[in-house]
């Protein structure tokens, strides 16, 4: 029930997240979702990607700093609510969230939110035994 | 050991050796090199005053200048005609410094750098492959000469294409490379690329010199290469890589003193400094024909030792070079080293030693940036992470050096590299700017 998630290093100058795409679109690598964290001088650009083993390969060829990163996926009913829910779940089990990002489907209904988190063995065993839906890594690279 | 019966010498027998050897190389100076001649009056120096190596401080220094003024050939002390051999290093300022050799001259550079790898227990089984550059540079050849006269077999690759210098190494079973250890580096981050597993090779052992490295660069080209890295040093006024070497005790690198007289001095007065006191080298040439240079100043900060070495060598013992008197930077009045900056970052154990320093001028104050590549060992996919690092590098940098510096992480191969030497460091102040 872990999703592999890639981060790049990235400088803050201008062509850099264009030349991850190009690298991964000219490989024929889809881009399942993609959020960046940055900083004044530096960004760290998180992708999930449907190939990620080669997806990795391909930017390293180019120069880029990778590294790849166990990750849950989490996919969101569409009533209200749903993301209190999981975020009580993970609070009640003490699990620290580094960081998480949302991105939406194929289907404007669905959203699937990703969690960065300490544990994330202890994490996935237990948000499943709380009832919560995890996605694996498969349904989330054809997500 | 190449050379036990030179190599470990009684001090009071090498000592009277030594002695001959100068008065020898003072008396032809004064008489077949002009320079020398007026240096000497003007010193009010007669050569028949220098009875020993004790009256060595009484003569005056020669500088790089010197050589550069007497371009290309005036300071040669033989005539052209006896000279078999020319070399020469490219100034990044100014003229090229011209450097020549007879036959017998050649002879006593293979003979010091057959020694340097005899240092590091190599001997005419193995397979040495050189990857310093041959031609006007002193590398390649020297270490060519030395090879062959330990009745090595040698691989003469030269610098450069890397791709081929892996494949010989492990085609021929190269059991000894030298070469730069920037360049070492180089070649095994392009095995990693590569996916050569560097612990298949035959190899043994490396010399490394020709540009200042450290201790921790050292064990990262160790630990890469899985051999014992050595740690060589020359310059090609004195007579190119062999003028002292690194035994397997790794603790300071033995002078050929039977050829080169050693001294330490006070950069800014020229005062002989004692054994353990750091200064810039000095050396004079006591066998060379065609270009002993006398009292030569290297700009080379270092600290030389007496003390007795375990492996039984008897020459003076040099610390590595701890930094260029010339590169020293002056930032907000405090002497930098590159040296030291290099040691900060290897020493937080994580850093890949790519890095560059910028200083430049904002106003009136010195700002100095350092470049660091972000390696896979220092990435983390989070920012506080990374900027925890970012931190520490710049603590560790104000407690070490005592100036604050503004630490950038740069994404890899942002810093240009060559396959030669590595340039660390990109000053923009006009004012520290030296023709
Ligand atoms: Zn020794």
């Amino acid at each position: 029930m872990k999703v592999k998630q890639l981060s790049v290093f990235l400088e803050n100058k201008s062509g850099r997240l264009a030349t991850v795409t190009k690298v991964l679109g000219d490989n024929l690598i889809n881009i399942r979702a993609l959020s960046i964290a940055d900083t004044t001088d530096f960004g760290i650009l998180r992708l999930i990607v449907d190939q990620p083993e080669k997806a990795s390969r391909f930017l390293k060829e180019n120069d880029f700093t990778v590294s790849e990163t166990d990750v849950i996926a989490v996919q969101m009913s569409d009533k209200p609510g749903g993301l209190a829910a999981v975020l009580k779940v993970l609070e009640d089990i003490q699990i620290n969230i580094e960081y998480m990002y949302a991105f939406v489907g194929r289907t404007d209904t669905d959203a699937v939110v990703v969690f960065r988190v300490e544990d994330i063995d202890r994490a996935v065993d237990l948000l499943q035994k709380a009832g919560v839906k995890l996605l694996c890594a498969e349904s989330v690279y054809s997500f | 050991m190449w050379n036990p019966e030179m190599e470990m010498m009684s001090r009071s027998e090498l000592e009277k050796i030594q002695s001959q050897r100068l008065k020898n190389t003072v008396e032809r100076v004064y008489h077949n090199v002009p320079f020398y001649k007026k240096k000497f009056d003007e010193a009010g120096i007669k050569p028949e005053q220098i009875q020993s190596v004790k009256d060595l401080a009484r003569l005056p220094f020669t500088t790089k200048q010197d050589l550069r003024d007497n371009y290309p050939f005036k300071l040669f002390a033989v005539p052209q005609d006896e000279v078999v051999r020319i070399h020469a290093s490219s100034g990044t300022t100014g003229k090229m410094t011209v450097v020549g050799y007879t036959k017998h001259d050649i002879n006593i550079w293979a003979e010091v750098m057959a020694r340097t790898f005899g240092c590091g227990g190599v001997n005419h089984k193995d397979i040495i492959q050189v990857a310093y550059g041959y031609g006007l540079f002193t590398g390649g050849l020297g270490a060519h000469y030395g090879a062959e006269k330990l009745g090595a077999t040698v691989v003469p690759i030269s610098g450069g294409n890397t791709k081929r210098q892996l494949q010989i190494m492990a085609d021929f079973g190269t059991t000894v490379l030298a070469c730069t250890p920037s360049y070492a580096l180089y070649m095994a981050e392009s095995a990693a690329e590569e996916g050569i597993d560097l612990s298949d090779l035959k190899l043994r052992v490396g010399f490394f010199g020709a540009e200042p490295w450290s201790n921790n660069m050292r064990k990262e080209i160790e630990a890469k290469w899985n051999i014992k890295a050595f740690d060589i040093y020359g310059l090609s006024e004195i007579i190119g890589p062999g003028v002292a070497s690194e035994c397997m005790q790794q603790d300071g690198l033995h002078v050929c003193e039977d050829h080169f007289l050693v001294e330490v001095i006070d950069p800014n007065t020229g005062e002989v400094l004692p054994d353990g006191e750091k200064g810039e080298l000095v050396f004079t040439c006591i066998t060379k024909e065609a270009l002993p240079l006398i009292r030569y100043r290297t700009r080379d900060i270092s600290i030389i030792t007496h003390e007795p070495c375990a492996c039984g060598r008897t020459h003076a013992r040099m610390h590595r070079v701890m930094g260029r008197t010339d590169d020293m930077l002056i930032i907000r009045g405090v002497n930098v080293f590159p040296s030291q900056i290099e040691s900060v970052l290897l020493e937080i154990g994580e850093t890949e030693p790519h890095y560059q320093l910028i200083v430049d001028r904002e106003g009136n104050l010195d700002d100095l940036e350092i470049w660091v590549e972000v390696s896979e060992r220092l990435f983390s996919d989070e920012v506080r992470k990374l900027e925890q690092l970012e931190s520490y590098i710049r603590r560790e940098i104000q407690s070490t050096l005592g100036i604050s510096a503004k630490v950038k992480l740069v994404e890899p191969k942002t810093i240009a590299r060559s396959e030669g030497k590595a340039k660390r460091i990109i000053d923009r102040r006009d004012v520290y700017r030296q023709s």
